[in-house]
């Protein structure tokens, strides 16, 4: 469990980080808080001759609520994510998604940037940034563009992010209405076994807006376009539950590994939505 | 005597000796980081080493190109089969009477084998040198399935004669290792013929490994100036290695010292000798320089001794009114690669013959057939004493699949079986003889304390409620009554490699009256330290406090054969206590002597001796130590110190009732144990504290394993589970709370009536949560799942029968 040798560059400002990337190119990589780089350097599966960390570039961090807009800095730490006010009255689901990733010691490092742009299925904030229709935005050699987050995932450990390119921030919409993050994992410290995110909003007795994403149930995060669908225009009855949970399942195609097989996580799936859907709707 | 003068109760509390719940005096070092394992261990000019390691489970080893490896800057050498054949080093005898390669010659028969070692100046280079080493394979087909392995063509061990016998007789395959019988066969058989009734089941225990928090390693320092080889590692039974390491390497033993410092856990995966520590001394003997080796947590979970892998085929009968009249017990050991097993030489599988558990079982028969597959090697007793665990999982699992058959209720199937308080020393049918137990005051006691009766309505409340759609959630109550033997053990039929199973301790009495004491024995964590010196406080009325324990170095320790099996107590702390009572009988004379009385007239009070009759005329401990070694005593040579090496004359059979309360989840197949109440009975108790602390650790490690922890392997033979990402360890959050409680039932034949407990909670805790998963399905039909019950297994089990719609 010992890393190949690498030259470390600590840079204080994004566009020197930018510089190291463009002169190593495919040789170089930007480390966030390391919880998902280390463990792969360790096990020799990933080999970065040149590593920049991110941790000095001031740039990257803060959270910010401003005009309807939350907007989270690349390294924003996932434990920040909990403590953060803002974030529990803006974007309530992040903060309750943020508790069940990982666990303390993990969250104290993993960021908010390297958990989006790591690209594993199992990551929990990429479903999260599909429900919450967040846009990305990088800066590479080119200047800065921003990505939707519904259109970054392209297979696993594959973005649309370049390699030259670096995620600076998130933003979306402050959510409204009722939300839930429902996730089942072996034990703490676990990735999903299935997770949902749910956002409701109410008219009346019925729904009038619904977004659902799905984590670790495909290569990519989810987004369940048609579930959302379901939801729409009903009281969220079991009837329209019960639809959501049947678009739902045409859209994810879970691997089977040690959490289990196939048929077990397409069921975990469904339940877990449901019980989302619930308590989104309790709260909506 | 004057008024200050402490009364007695007061002087016997100032010794903290034994039944005091007296603070772990490691922990001051162990949780501020201070301890001082294998690798902290840092010598000048010491090298590092590092495995290459087969990615394949079976292949033929074509060819080894090092060049690479040793034009790396820092690389001192590269060891392969072939550097150290001449030695004769190449292959090592495993601790069950086979071999086993230290470095690939030939082929590889598992994923993770040893293939070549590098030594370099730094751990960073080897491990780099390892990337560099060229390795050509010819894939092999893999056997991981011990039924198909006994059926099929391809050989795994070429280097055995396949018509030859075993180390523990016949063999009737290539890829069998032994078939080992105990009980009697043909009247067992004759009573099923007969029964009213017969449960059948086949019950897996599935592979695990005991992942001790600090993984294998050792460093070896050979000295070529004075020709002494000191080795320290994570070593279990250092004495054992010592013998072992001077007859595998030619070196005189007295010029051999093996130092086992702090180990960070052992749960046997530190009984056994690891091609590591082979390495590292052939190594050091190469270079003339210090070398470390310290393996990390894949390595540890793929190549060091697993436990269990155990397939037990069994048939139990009993009369319409639910009295057993026989058990019968076929078994299928999945041994790996090697024959890697740390049991007793006579025993190859181990102490399963205690599967007939906690009742009275007039006959019995127990056959275990053992066998070679494409996995990492081991067999260990795992927290247990050697397939003890496997034992009690069996018969706890067989008792509540004849109560479904017998439609009994199974707490009270059990109580009309066990064994009778009035049938102790009781001689069970495949041949042990049981010291002590009162099974029913327990069991009543256990029953009572969870409200057993009232656990049983709400259940049926719930299964009502179940059927009617009302809820999702089933509830089980676990039940568990076992019995262990454990302190192997007498030396007329306990040995390993040869050597009995005794175990020393020599206590030494420092003239200003405190002490050192050192056992042949080796704390993993088990607190010697605390608990041996509350014997010797309460034997010698010297305070605890006084008293250095010290155990791991073979140059200043007592031979002894190590601590594994809950031995340590029962007979390392039966040592304890008779060296103690030499101690006693020599201060006596020097008491007497200084009071100016006959031998006989003075008595022994708490931390003195007394004149009988005139309390007030006495000399304390203290007083009797300085005179030891300060006057001149006619007759009486000077000093105060005593050695006993104690062969026990029984093993001991600690027991308990554990029951756990689970709610289960059938959409999602998550658990939830609400409830979980331990009582147990080791004889006397040492120390309370400790006891709840290795009761604590036990059931936790054991939910670990009937919950989601295991070795598994995919059909290539890759091993699935080697991270702790997917390897089950509960964190806090997974723990439930335990509910500890015990009966006391010394055991007659122990000088202080202890029977041990540190493994006991592991043995009894996986059939208590594995029976409560079960029993959460039995109303619906559910006779036998498999283990571990993780969310996905139990899921499958209610799909099977049908509860998700
Ligand atoms: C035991 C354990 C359990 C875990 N459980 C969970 C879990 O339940 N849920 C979950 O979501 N995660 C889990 N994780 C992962 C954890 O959240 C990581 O912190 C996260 O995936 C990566 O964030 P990081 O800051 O650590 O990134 P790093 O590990 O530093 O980087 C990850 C990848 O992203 C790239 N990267 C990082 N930052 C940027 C950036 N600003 N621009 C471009 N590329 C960037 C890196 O180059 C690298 O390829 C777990 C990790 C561990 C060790």
């Amino acid at each position: 469990m010992i890393p190949a040798s690498f030259e470390y560059y600590r840079p204080d400002n994004i566009a020197a980080a930018l510089a190291v990337l463009e002169e190593h190119g495919d040789d170089a990589r930007v480390i966030a808080g390391g919880h998902s780089l280390i463990p792969m350097m360790k096990l020799r599966m990933a080999d970065v001759p040149h590593l920049i960390d991110l941790q000095d570039v001031k740039d990257l961090r803060g959270i910010k609520v401003a005009g309807g807009t939350v907007t989270i800095g690349a390294m924003v730490t996932q434990a920040e994510l909990i403590s953060s006010q803002d974030i529990a009255q803006a974007a309530p689901i992040m903060h309750e998604a943020a508790l069940q990733i990982a666990d303390p010691q993990v969250r104290y490092m993993g960021t908010v940037g390297g958990n989006i742009a790591n690209g594993d299925p199992g990551n929990d904030l990429p479903g999260l940034m599909q429900c919450l229709d967040a846009t990305l935005t990088v800066v590479g050699p080119n200047g800065e563009r921003d990505i939707a987050a519904r259109e970054f995932y392209e297979a696993a450990y594959m973005t649309a992010r370049e390699d030259d390119e670096i995620l600076t921030k998130v933003s979306f919409a402050a959510t409204e209405g009722g939300y839930a993050y429902e996730k089942q994992k072996r034990k703490i410290g676990d990735y999903a076994t299935a997770a949902a995110s749910v956002l409701l909003t109410k008219e009346g007795s019925t729904v009038s807006t619904a977004s659902i994403a799905m984590t670790n149930l495909s290569d990519v995060p989810v987004f369940s376009e048609e579930a959302g669908a379901a939801l729409q225009g009903s009281s969220c009855d079991t009837d329209a539950v019960k639809a959501a949970v049947a678009a739902m399942l045409e859209d994810i195609e879970p691997n089977e590994d040690n959490r289990g097989p196939v048929e077990f996580k397409r069921h975990v799936a469904g339940v877990i939505l449901s019980r989302a859907i619930e308590r989104a709707w309790s709260r909506a | 005597m004057n008024d200050m003068t402490p009364d007695r109760e007061e002087r016997k509390a100032n010794l903290k000796g034994m039944g005091c719940a007296r603070k772990r005096v490691e922990d001051a070092r162990f949780t501020q980081g201070k301890g001082n394992y294998v690798d902290d261990i840092s010598l000048p000019g010491m090298l590092h080493g590092d495995f290459v390691r087969s990615p394949y489970a079976h292949a033929r080893v074509k060819s080894i190109n090092i060049d690479a490896a040793m034009a790396l800057d820092g690389v001192v050498a590269v060891l392969t089969a072939k550097d150290l054949e001449p030695l004769s080093l190449h292959w090592m005898p495993t601790l069950a009477g086979d071999k086993q390669m230290v470095l690939a010659d030939g082929k590889v028969l598992f994923q993770g084998q040893e293939v070549a070692f590098v030594v370099a100046k730094d751990r960073y280079i080897a491990a780099d040198a390892v990337e560099l080493v060229e390795v050509e394979y010819e894939e092999l087909p893999v056997i991981v399935d011990p039924f198909k392995s006994l059926e099929s063509d391809v050989v795994l061990r070429e280097d055995l004669d396949p018509s030859a016998d075993g180390a523990h007789g016949p063999r009737k395959h290539p890829n069998h290792i032994f078939l080992w019988e105990v009980g009697d066969k043909g009247a067992t058989e004759a009573v099923l013929d007969e029964a009213d009734v017969v449960a059948e089941e086949t019950v897996y225990y599935h592979r695990t490994h005991p992942c001790p928090l600090e993984p294998c390693g050792s460093v070896a320092s050979m000295d070529k100036v004075n020709g002494k080889l000191t080795l320290y590692g994570t070593f279990q039974a250092p004495h054992v290695v010592r013998t072992v390491a001077s007859l595998l390497s030619g070196i005189e033993e007295h010029n051999i010292r093996v130092v086992s410092p702090d180990i960070g856990g052992g749960f046997g995966n530190k009984v056994g000798v690891y091609p590591g520590y082979v390495c590292s001394i052939v190594a050091s003997i190469v270079t003339g320089v210090p070398v470390k080796w310290v393996e990390d947590r894949m390595e540890n979970l793929m190549s060091t001794a697993f436990a269990r892998d155990y397939h037990m085929h069994g048939k139990i009968s009993a009369t319409k009114e639910g009295k057993i009249t026989g058990l019968w017990c076929h078994t299928t050991a999945d041994h790996g690669a090697f024959d890697a097993c740390a049991d007793p030489t006579k025993y190859p599988a181990g102490f399963m013959s205690i599967c007939t558990g906690s009742y009275d079982i007039p006959v019995a028969y127990l056959g275990v057939d053992g066998v070679y597959t494409n996995k990492a090697p081991g067999g260990v007793a795992y927290r247990c004493s050697f397939r003890v665990t496997e034992a009690a999982y069996f018969i706890e699992r067989m008792i509540e699949v004849l109560a479904i058959e017998l439609n009994m209720d199974a707490a009270e199937l059990r109580r009309i079986n066990f064994i009778k308080k009035d049938q102790f020393p009781y001689n069970s049918a495949l041949g042990w003889e049981y010291d002590s137990g009162d099974y029913h005051t327990a069991w009543d006691k256990a029953l009572e304390a969870v409200d057993y009766d009232g656990l049983r309505k709400e259940q049926a409340e719930r299964v009502e409620a179940f059927k009617r759609g009302e809820t999702r959630k089933l509830m089980g109550v676990g039940l568990t009554f076992f019995t262990e033997i454990v302190g192997a053990g007498p030396v007329k039929n306990c040995d390993i490699l040869g050597m009995g199973m005794f175990d020393s301790c020599e206590i030494r009495i420092h003239p200003t009256g405190s002490a050192i004491a050192r056992l042949g024995t080796i704390s993993q964590g088990q607190g010697h330290a605390t608990t041996f010196a509350q014997i010797i406080a309460s034997e010698i009325g010297i305070p605890a406090d006084s008293i250095t324990i010290e155990e791991g170095d073979t140059d200043t320790a007592p031979y002894g054969l190590g601590t594994y099996g809950s031995r340590s107590t029962p007979v390392a702390g039966a040592a304890t206590a008779m060296a103690g009572r030499k101690i006693k009988a020599k201060a006596q004379m020097i008491a007497a002597y200084l009071l100016e009385v006959h031998d006989d007239d003075v008595e022994f009070d708490v931390d003195r001796f007394a004149v009988k009759g005139a309390p007030e005329r006495f000399k304390t401990m203290k007083d009797i130590a300085y005179a030891a070694y300060n006057q001149a005593i006619p007759g009486v040579e000077p000093g105060l110190e005593a050695v006993s090496y104690y062969d026990p004359p029984n093993m001991t059979y600690p027991f308990g009732a554990y029951i756990c309360v689970m709610d289960v989840d059938v959409d999602t197949g998550t658990t939830d144990i609400r409830q979980f109440y331990a009582l147990d009975d080791c004889g006397t108790r040492i120390n309370p504290m400790v006891i709840e602390g290795q009761v604590h650790g036990g059931l936790t490690e054991a939910l670990a394993i009937a919950m989601g922890q295991e070795i598994a392997y995919d059909e290539m033979g890759n091993c699935k589970t080697a991270t702790l990402m997917d390897f089950f360890i509960p964190t806090a959050w997974e723990t439930p709370h335990y509910t500890t409680d015990h009966t006391t039932t010394p055991s007659p034949h122990h000088p202080i009536g202890a029977k041990g407990v540190g493994e006991s909670p592991n043995v009894g805790g996986v059939p208590a949560f594995s029976n409560a998963v079960h029993d959460a399905f039995r109303a619906f039909g559910l006779r036998q799942s498999h283990m571990p019950h993780d969310h996905w297994r139990i899921w499958k089990t209610a799909n099977d029968l049908g509860l998700h719609g």
